[in-house]
Formats: C-alpha cells, structure tokens, sequence
C-alpha cells in the first residue's frame, strides 16, 4: 500500500480516537461545525469548545513540525473562497454536521439521518468536482 | 482536567487532519474527482475513523454511566428525515466541491498563517450565523 493511504488510514484513526477521546471525557460529539459554532456563539459557557479548536491548530502546526511535511498549497480565487466558505457554513448548520459530526461519528452511531447526510453532501461535492472539472462550468 | 482534555481531543484531531492529507485540498479535490481522474486516497480516512467510532458508539458506549468530566452524554436525538437535513446537507458538499475545504481541515489549516483560509474561515462562520439567525427570526414569527 502506498504511503498516502496509510497515512490517511492512520490519520483516519487519529480522528476516531480523537471523537472517541472527547465523547468518553467531554460526553460531545466530535462534530467540528458544532464546536466551532458553540466556540464562537457561547465562548464563555463553552469555553471548553474555543480549546478544542485551539488543539485542532495546534495539532496540525505539530504534524508538520515534528514530520517536516510541506504546507499544501492553497490556491483558489477569492470569490470562490468566499462562496464556498458561507455555503459550508450555511449547509452545515441546516444539516446540523459536516464530514466530521455525520461521516465519522454519525456513522459510527449507525445514525440513518448522518448516512443519508453523508451520502448527500459526498454526492453533490462529486457533482461540483466533475462540473468544475469537466463540465465546463466556472 | 476537562478544559485540558478538551485541548488534548482537538490536538489529536487536528494531527489526524493533517496526516490524513485531509488538510491539502488538492487531494480533497482529487478525492471528490470520482467521475474524472479519481485518486481514492481520503477514502480510508473515513475507513480509518469509522473502524474506530463504530466499535466504540456500538459497543464501547453503553458500558459506561457518564463521561469522565461531564454529567451527561450529549447524543444527537433526532431520527426524522426531512427537507433541512438533505438540503444543508446538499448544500454542503456543492461549498465542499467549489473549495475543497469541510469545517474541520478549514479551523486546523489556519495553522498555515494563509490569509486566504482565514477569508473561508469567516466566510463559513458567516454563513452559520446567518442560517442561526434567520432560524430564529422565523421561529419568533410563528
């Protein structure tokens, strides 16, 4: 098996773990659009959220630090950032959970709303991809 | 100790994000290129996440009465179906599409110091706040 699958495989279980870690401690879901939305709208009650993000950045500067991995690279035009960034947004908080809240935990639940979820938003992002790809469109 | 753990969780997380590539939208776009050039890879970060959190949620769970430093497990309830859940998350996967970024690689590659991933990071933030307050704007009304 190539490195990059198992580097995602290990990656994968690190982000169980990590769900697990905090259901087991915190009794929270790992769900990163529900904390980050907590962190930003009660910082106060759920300061406990506002660290958990902090660890997130923390974590990721640390892969890089201690593997001298390179930073991706981050190209996109600022209106697409824009766009793509306020419907994540807006489509998360209707669908209540993103790839984190209904693909790994949800799923792990056996939640019927989190696979029909997952295998909505997999979907419509392999449409966007081809349309953007190869469609033709923007 | 739960603030500490707290940071420890998102720490771990974040790592995971990072060593699974999912961080580097290049392989996200790669990933969700299913019709095109597909390159599988991020697959088996969910390969990887599930064959940790099923386990757990299935079996691991119901053993223990409470969280170590909370006084209660906060399950999500709901069963029902409907509109909001399959429209959001529709929408969802077409921002995932566009950019290549979902919620969690967003907040952990702000580790970057890329004044780009900041712009998405509001952008998102924006459109959750937006969504919350409307919600709540038509929830007063009726």
């Amino acid at each position: 098996m190539p490195d990059a699958f198992l580097m995602a495989l290990a990656g994968g279980v690190c982000i169980g773990l990590a769900a697990t870690l905090l259901m087991v401690t915190l009794g929270r879901i790992g769900g990163i659009s529900g904390i980050v939305f907590s962190a930003a709208k009660n910082p106060v009650v759920d300061f406990w959220a506002i660290l958990f993000i902090a660890g997130l950045i923390l974590g990721t500067f640390l892969f890089h630090f201690t593997s001298g991995h390179p930073i991706p690279a981050f190209k996109v035009p600022l209106p697409l950032i824009l766009a793509g960034g306020f419907i994540v947004g807006v489509g998360t908080k209707l669908g209540s959970g993103c790839t984190s809240g209904h693909g790994i935990c949800g799923i792990g639940r056996l939640s019927v709303r989190s696979i029909i979820a997952t295998c909505t938003f997999m979907l419509l992002g392999f449409i966007t991809v081809y349309l953007r790809l190869h469609g033709g469109v923007a | 100790m739960k603030l500490l753990m707290a940071l420890l969780c998102g720490m771990l997380f974040g790592f995971g994000l990072a060593l699974s590539g999912m961080t580097d939208i290049a392989n996200v776009i790669g990933f969700l290129d299913l019709f095109g050039d597909w390159n599988p890879t991020l697959a088996f970060v969910m390969v990887g996440g599930i064959l940790v959190s099923l386990p757990f949620f299935q079996f691991g769970l119901g053993k223990i009465k409470a969280p170590l430093f909370a006084d209660v497990f906060r399950l999500p309830t709901r069963t029902d179906i409907d509109g909001r859940l399959i429209g959001g998350a529709a929408l969802f996967g077409i921002g995932w599409g566009l950019v290549g970024l979902c919620p969690g690689p967003a907040i952990a590659s702000l580790a970057y110091l890329n004044i780009d991933i900041l712009y998405f990071g509001v952008a998102m933030m924006a459109g959750m706040f937006v969504t919350d307050f409307v919600d709540r704007w038509l929830n007063a009304k009726s």
